[in-house]
Formats: structure tokens, sequence, C-alpha cells
């Protein structure tokens, strides 16, 4: 058996480096140029585009095509709507994320033994993290309709009084709202990421941290949370990102309402692009959101395990 | 008192199941009840008369074409990322193509913002008119799909011992013949699942599609986002769309059970 793997291994490396050598040099370009071809064409070249448009001025009533320097980023900073939509999804970021990754843990923390009809309690916990996000913002929209949804109903019967919260109207709701719908989506994505990563914690070092009289929370964090730490940074990292582009739910919920209470930064841009018609000013705020996001990306994909 | 911790997590368990699925109920409860019933004040937690009239007016409306559009879109750009993404992957695998800077950059591309993406693209397509195409919908779709089925296809491709590859190059196969009669059936069930969540993905997205489409290639949740007015809501069809944009879903994921762990952390936990 050793002997097998063993050889394997001194196999794999000739094989590879001649592969590279001798003949399938145009092989091997030959099979990635399809993919590398179209990830240019909607990756690279739509935003050489952006450059080139964020330099000019387009909007509804300009059609200069004219080189205006650096007028459209210079806007950026005096754009009060754009630094509220950036505080706006970063405040949604911010109480989301680490709620559902708390909500996340606990869940699998309950789930983690093996127990008759466990697997299908999991299976159907996962159902929110599959629908759409679509069609969640739907969901969430008849859930907390002030009169209709079933919401203000369950908390009237708690309160002992009628109430009729205007969930996705009034401003000072429509933030628990999001941060609700979102939290109840994604919440499973973290529970059962992190279920696999914990039943994967070596069992004979939590049983013997638990002989060495440690209780349940260290040995939780000085032997389950090093353990699934490079999991859950990459479950954060994908969580992250998403909710600093959300857009489905929030314009489901609220259209980015009341006013602009709401608006996120992806909603903030849709809005200027498409209703107003800004094309350079938006074009401007793509170049900068695509050029930080991917030097995130690649700084952070570069450190974690999953580019190995 | 084992007994009693025992009950404890049954009954726990399922409140917290209650809880996460009870929007879902709402869902297809309000599906099936009468345009009266769901106007009804206080609401009626369950159908009194289930019936499919919610149903039956998509179909006479003719709403349900847009459930066809994000099938011909969805299907098709996931079997060209396939195709084009499998090799990509296997050219990767194999011979090390672009080493970690071709895979991260890929990986990278998954990550970046919808909005940030589609603008450019939407006023490339207004000057060549592939607004509203499905064409125009499908490559972007398979641009879109395309570092997943990489990504995933690299974790699963890795796993492929290369002696079974070695034997056939030995034996005379040419690359193209080991590709197709050795790599790709090992490669099988990881190529079904990966095919499968790269169909939800697409299945699922909206934003892409509320800005590409008008009137001719609607995808169903641009046609959900419809119902929602200024003037009134669409209760009925929002919650019978929501329905049918869903059961997909719910069957591809129970048969692909297996892989979702490993399909939705990007490989980050082989399960």
């Amino acid at each position: 058996m050793m002997a097998t793997r063993a050889a394997a291994v001194t196999t794999a490396a000739p094989m590879s480096r001649a592969a590279g050598a001798a003949g399938t040099g145009g092989f091997k370009y030959l099979l990635i140029a399809p993919a590398v071809f179209v990830l240019l064409a909607f990756g690279l070249f739509p935003f050489l585009y952006a450059v080139v448009v964020s330099f000019q001025k387009l909007s509804l009533l300009d059609q200069y095509t004219d080189f205006q320097g650096l007028l459209n980023y210079a806007r950026l900073f005096r754009d009060q709507r754009l630094w509220n939509a950036v505080l706006h999804t970063l405040a949604i970021t911010a109480a989301a994320l680490p709620l559902q990754l708390v909500l996340g843990l606990l869940l699998a923390h309950h789930f983690l033994d093996e127990r008759p009809l466990k697997r299908v309690f999991v299976a159907l916990l996962i159902i929110p993290s599959v629908i759409s996000p679509m069609v969640a913002g739907s969901m969430w929209r008849l859930m907390f309709d002030d009169r209709y949804g079933p919401i203000n109903q369950m908390i009237g019967w708690v309160l002992g009084e009628h109430v009729s919260i205007l969930w996705t109207i009034q401003a000072a709701w429509a933030y628990p709202a999001i941060i609700i719908c979102d939290v109840w989506e994604w919440t499973p994505f973290m529970f059962i990421i992190l279920l696999a990563a914990l039943a994967n914690v070596d069992r004979e070092q939590v049983d013997a941290a638990a002989i060495d009289g440690a209780n349940a929370w260290q040995t939780f964090r000085y032997v389950s949370l090093p353990a699934i730490w490079p999991v859950m940074m990459i479950a954060l990292l994908i969580r992250g990102l998403d909710l600093i582009r959300l857009f489905d739910i929030v314009w489901q919920l609220t259209r980015g309402g009341p006013g602009s209470a709401t608006e996120t930064i992806s909603i903030y841009m849709f809005v200027r692009g498409f209703q107003e018609f800004e094309t350079s000013y938006t074009g401007a705020m793509v170049v900068v959101l695509l050029l930080l996001f991917t030097a995130t990306l690649v700084a952070a994909l570069r450190r974690m395990e999953i580019a190995r | 008192m084992k007994t009693l911790r025992r009950a404890g997590w049954y009954l726990t368990s399922t409140f917290i199941t209650i809880v996460f699925l009870f929007p879902v109920y709402w869902m297809f409860a309000v599906s099936l009840k009468t345009p009266q019933e769901i106007f009804k004040f206080p609401p009626a937690w369950y159908p009194a008369d289930p019936q499919l009239q919610n149903f039956l007016v998509l179909f006479r409306d003719g709403d349900v074409w847009s459930v066809w559009n994000s099938l011909v879109i969805a299907s098709t750009s996931t079997l060209i990322a396939m195709v084009f993404g499998t090799l990509c992957a296997y050219s990767i695998v194999r011979f090390r193509t672009g080493g970690e800077n071709l895979a991260v950059w890929i990986l990278s591309q998954r990550m970046l913002p919808p909005i940030a993406v589609v603008f450019p693209i939407f006023l490339l397509y207004a000057k060549v008119g592939w607004a509203d195409t499905y064409h125009g919908l499908i490559l972007l779709y398979t641009a879109f799909a395309l570092p997943y089925v990489i990504w995933m296809m690299r974790g699963y491709l890795q796993e492929i011992p290369i002696e079974l590859e070695e034997s056939a190059l030995v034996d005379g196969c040419s690359r193209w013949q080991v590709l197709r009669h050795v790599v790709i059936p090992v490669a099988r069930s990881g190529l079904f699942a990966t095919a499968v969540f790269a169909f939800i993905f697409s299945w699922n997205e909206f934003l892409f599609a509320l800005v590409l489409t008008r009137t001719q290639v609607l995808t169903y949740p641009v046609q959900i986002s419809q119902y929602f007015g200024a003037q009134s809501t669409f209760w009925a069809k929002i919650s019978a769309m929501s329905v049918l944009g869903t059961l997909p879903v719910f069957f591809a994921v129970a048969a692909f059970q297996r892989y979702l762990v490993r399909g939705i952390s990007l490989g980050a936990v082989k399960g």
C-alpha cells in the first residue's frame, strides 16, 4: 500500500514535467484557450471599455467623448449619496455577517453528534441557501406585509395587542427587515460549511482536552476553532463579498427606499447607470469598484489555503 | 436523564427547522390560496380550499414563458461552460498551465460585483444589438459560470490518480483519447455535481437578467420583480412563480445533497 503510493508520487512529477516539454506545449494552451478567451472577452474587455467611458462625459444630457481627465473620479469624493450607500452597505454587513457566523456555529455545534433523523434536519435546514435570493426577498416581502403578512400577527400575539409595523416602508424598520432576510437565507450556508469542518476535527484531540479538564468553551476555543479556522475564513470571505455587493434582496424588499435610505452600493450604481443614464460617472464607479475588489481578492486568495 | 436530553435535542431541532422553513411554507401556502383568502385580515394560516388557480393564471397569461427562458439560458450556458471549463481545468491540473496566477485570477473573476461586470457589458450589447437576446444572455452566463466550473473541476480532477492516464498513454492513446476515455469517465460524478450547481447559480441569477432583458428573454426572477408595482402587488403571481422557480432547485439539491457542501464552499470543504 505504502509502496504504490510512493511510486505514484515519484512518477507524478516527471510525467508532468515531460508533458510540459515534449510535444504537448501546444496542447495545454489549446485546452485553456476557449475558457480564457470567454473570460477575457467578458472580464477584461468590458473593464477597459469602462475605463474609456469613465474619462468621457456621457450622460442623459451630455454626449462628449473628448478626454475629460479625472472629472468623474473627482466627483466620487463629493458624492454624499455614494458615501451614504457605502455606509448603508457596511452597516448591513457589520450586522449580518457576525450574526450568520455565530448562528451558523451554534447550529453546527447543535447538529454535530450523529443521531437518527439528523440528516433529515440538516437537509431541510439547507433549503433557504439554495433558493434564489430574488425569491427569498419576495417571500419576506409577503411575510413582512403590515396587514396580510404573518410577522406582525405573531408579534401581536406576543405583545397581546395589535401591531402594524411598516417593515419595508419605514427606514428604521427596513434595516432589521433586510438583515433578518439575509441572515435567514445565509445562516444555513455558514451552518453546513462549519458543520462539515467541525465533523473533520480530530475527535481524539477533543476527548483528550475534555479529560485534561477543559470545559466546552475552552475545548472549542483551543482545539476546534484552530482546526476549522481556514474553512471559516473562506466562508467569511465568500459571504463578506456577497454582502458588499448586496442587491437582490434589498431590491425586492425596499428598492433602496424609502427615498434612498436603504440604498446599497450596487443599488446606487444601478440607479445612476440604468435609471438616470449617468454613463460616464457610473463607469468611474465601476472602475474603482472592480480595482478594489480585484486587489482584495488576489491578496486574500493568495493567503488562503483554497488556492493550493 | 439521558432520554430527557435526547427529547430536548429533538424538540430544539424541530423548533429550529420550523423557524427556518416557515417563510418557505408561507410561499407555498399563499400560492394555493384563493385571491380572497390571500387578502384576508387577519391572515389565514393555511389555505382552507387549496387550489391551483394561481398557477393556471400564469399559464393563461403566458408568464410561464419566463421559466422556459430561464431553462434555455441556464442549461445552454451551463453546457458550454462545462465543456470549456473542464478542458481548462484539466490543463491547469495536469500541465500546471499558467501556474498559481491563472488559478487565482480565474477564482477572483467569480467574486466580482455583478453590477460592475454588467454595466460595461450593457453598453457594449446596446451597441451591437445583443440586449434582450438569447445569445447575449447565454454568453454572459457562460462567462459567469466558467470560473466556478474551472475551480470545481480543478478540485475533482486533482483527485484522479495520474497512473491511470500514464498507462493509457503507454498503451498508445493520444492525449485527446486519454481525456475522453479515461479522465471524463472517472470524473463523471464530479462533472454532474458541478453542472448541477452551475445551473442553479445561473437559474437563480437576477441582476444580469434585470439589466439585459426587456421583453423577449425575460427570466423568471425578472418576471417576479415586475409583479411588485407602485399601484398594486400581485401576491398570487409572486407566490406561484416563486414556487415554480424553486421546485427544480429543490429536486436538484436533493439529488446532489452529497456534493452540496463542497459545491457551495468552492471546494474548501471536501465533503
